[in-house]
């Protein structure tokens, strides 16, 4: 659907992308998620054709953003990070612009922005100017562009900034809702979102690509092992020794907890074994209550920072340790050096 | 392109700038005319326009500076850029648009020859000619404002530029008769044109080699010229400047009821230039 080919953009001696690639799959929510500056928005404005690349290729179901613009941009339906609306106009005669500058055919026009304006909920407003609007409401409106026409893909940069948490949630429902039939593309440097709404994550760190999967994949493989944490009523000193006779555990470690008489335990136990059950009846015998026991993975939140930590040289070392332990889970000790870290 | 040649002119109407413009044309044109020809009786058109071009210096700005600019700074560039238009197309309709704009004062002045009709006989072919005549040069002098909005995000500093060039070009007879005829001054004119060429596109380019280069050959060129066809560069720098002077080649339509059609070509040669280079200057941003 769209296939990024070794993408650069050059301001003069900054790169702000380098080198970047990767393809967009049909019918998926993707996030692009990087820390302010790491050239997301350059990537989304070069994926739509307001920038060119220094370097590179774009394809949009097989046409050249470069070389078939007007093919390619009809593909594509773009929310900048600053919707791009004219103040002195109501949102009935903006949304009857982009129309007819999309070019759809002028018997459609009518009936597809009054079902737009429905989805994005604007109908109520669309005779008020635009500049009288709040911010959600011109997000919105900004949205119901990126709609216009029903394109196969729509492109969202950062389309929650500035929104309360209502309206937050209810933008991604719509993003959510627009995904059974478009293929959905959004940037945020918010993790929450990013793992609330996408299918896909697309970290980016310094114009370049440093992991791609799913939000769940990314946390279990930053981490390679199973993390329990638990609450238990007991002696630190007898829990310690009772847990660490049990086989396939990795480590533990025991520290006083806020409740009285207990400790709180942090287990570590290779990925692909489940210790929960050994460890309930193990406690239950020795009549250790446990008041509280949860896996916890890596959030997505420790793997972005790890992975968009700055370019030290030394962290440049775990991001490769991170693409090889993708292909085996052998080296423990380098991954407890990492969490030495975390 | 008829999307946003509608929606520009509409935007014009919006705010005050459209209403603001005819107007102000409208005023201008009418206290000439109610002088001139209803007030001292003189049959003729062309006197009446002609003493309102200095008008253009002042009004083409105002009404061509937020034109591109004010899209750059809104951001709402990346609308047009990202849909499916060509960006000549939008360059193209914009600029309709605002001939559209200037048009609305220049068709009521059409109807100021029915008005002297009625007071003796008058040529209505000379009358209309200097109205094309008229129409022509401020779309010549848009077409400049339009292109310079284009260069800069900011509008003042657009209409203050527009002003500018604007001024210079019609200053431009005035000062081409300060150089002498001789041959030497002409030579030393273009040299010192060469250069300013030259140091431009070293800014642009950051070149030092390539600069230098055109600077030397160019220079080698004049010199040869100079020597061998001495005839050529007598008053040669006078010539020059006089072709950057838009108001004259009006003269002929709009005060002599002359039609030369080389002065016709000459403003479409104009206004095609200008709008080919608003698209190069938009381009560039995108590549820069």
């Amino acid at each position: 659907m769209i296939e990024v080919k070794n993408l650069v953009k050059q301001y003069g001696d900054h790169v702000a992308v380098d080198h970047l690639s990767f393809t967009v799959e049909k019918g998926q929510i993707y996030g692009f998620l990087g820390p302010n500056g790491a050239g997301k928005s350059t990537t989304m404005n070069i994926m739509t054709g307001y920038l060119s690349a220094t370097e590179g290729e774009v394809l949009i179901n097989g046409h050249s953003i470069f070389e078939e613009p007007e093919e390619a941009k009809r593909c594509i339906g773009y929310l900048p990070e600053l919707p791009p609306l004219y103040m002195d106009m109501t949102p009935l005669e903006y949304l009857y612009f982009v129309a007819e500058l999309k070019k759809i055919p002028k018997s459609e026009r009518a009936q597809m922005i009054a079902d737009i304006m429905k989805l994005v909920k604007i109908t109520d407003v669309c005779e008020r100017l635009i500049r009288n609007l709040s911010k959600g409401y011109r997000q919105r409106v900004g949205l119901a562009q990126a709609i216009m026409g029903y394109p196969e893909i729509i492109i969202l940069d950062e389309p929650t900034v500035g929104l309360d948490p209502k309206q937050i949630i209810e933008i991604r429902d719509l993003i959510k809702t627009l995904s059974k039939k478009h293929t959905v593309i959004l940037s945020s440097h918010i993790l929450s979102e990013i793992s609330a709404v996408c299918d896909y994550v697309m970290i980016i760190a310094h114009g370049k690509l440093v992991a791609s999967d799913t939000p769940d994949n990314l946390s279990k493989l930053m981490l390679g092992s199973n993390v329990l944490d638990l609450t238990v009523k007991g002696n630190k000193t007898m829990i310690r020794e009772m847990v660490s006779t049990l086989p396939d555990i990795d480590s533990v470690e025991v520290h006083n907890s806020a409740e009285p008489d207990c400790v709180d335990i942090v287990v570590k136990s290779p990925q692909n074994i489940d210790v929960r059950e050994e460890l309930f009846y193990k406690f239950s015998e020795a009549k250790c209550p446990i008041m509280m026991m949860k896996s916890s993975n890596m959030s997505l939140e420790e793997v972005f920072l790890e992975l968009t930590n700055d370019k030290a040289p030394a962290k440049q070392e775990k991001k490769r340790t991170f693409f090889k332990k993708k292909e085996s889970e052998e080296n423990t000790e380098k991954e407890n050096s990492n969490e030495g870290d975390l | 392109m008829k999307a946003i040649y509608k929606k520009e002119f509409k935007s014009y109407f919006n705010s005050m700038m459209g209403y603001v413009f005819v107007a102000f044309v409208l005023l201008a044109v009418s206290i000439y005319f109610s002088a001139f020809n209803l007030g001292m009786g003189y049959p003729l058109m062309g006197s009446t326009l002609s003493s309102v071009i200095f008008l253009f210096l002042i009004l083409v700005p105002i009404l061509t500076m937020r034109s591109l600019s004010e899209e750059q700074k809104n951001k709402t560039d990346q609308l047009l850029y990202t849909s499916p238009v060509s960006v000549g197309e939008i360059v193209f309709g914009k600029y309709l648009a605002l001939i559209s704009v200037f048009a609305i004062p220049v068709l009521v002045i059409c109807l100021y020859p029915l008005i002297l009709d009625g007071y003796g006989t008058i040529d209505f072919g000379m009358a209309y000619l200097a109205i094309v005549g008229f129409f022509l040069l401020g779309c010549a002098y848009i077409s400049i404002g339009f292109f310079i909005s284009s260069i800069t995000e900011s509008q003042i500093i657009a209409a203050v530029i527009s002003f500018g060039v604007l001024l210079f070009t019609y200053l431009i007879s005035g000062i081409s008769g300060f150089f002498a005829d001789t041959a030497i001054t002409s030579l030393m004119s273009f040299t010192v044109l060469l250069l300013v060429f030259c140091l431009i596109y070293y800014i642009m380019a950051k070149n030092v080699i390539a600069s230098a280069a055109v600077f030397v050959v160019g220079e080698a060129v004049l010199v040869a010229l100079y020597f061998a066809k001495k005839t050529w560069f007598e008053g040669a720098i006078a010539k020059v400047l006089k072709t950057f002077d838009l108001a004259a080649a009006s003269t002929n339509m709009i005060q002599n009821g002359i039609l030369d059609f080389t002065d016709i070509v000459f403003y479409l040669s104009v206004i095609g230039l200008f709008l080919f280079f608003t698209v190069q200057s938009i381009q560039k941003k995108r590549w820069s």
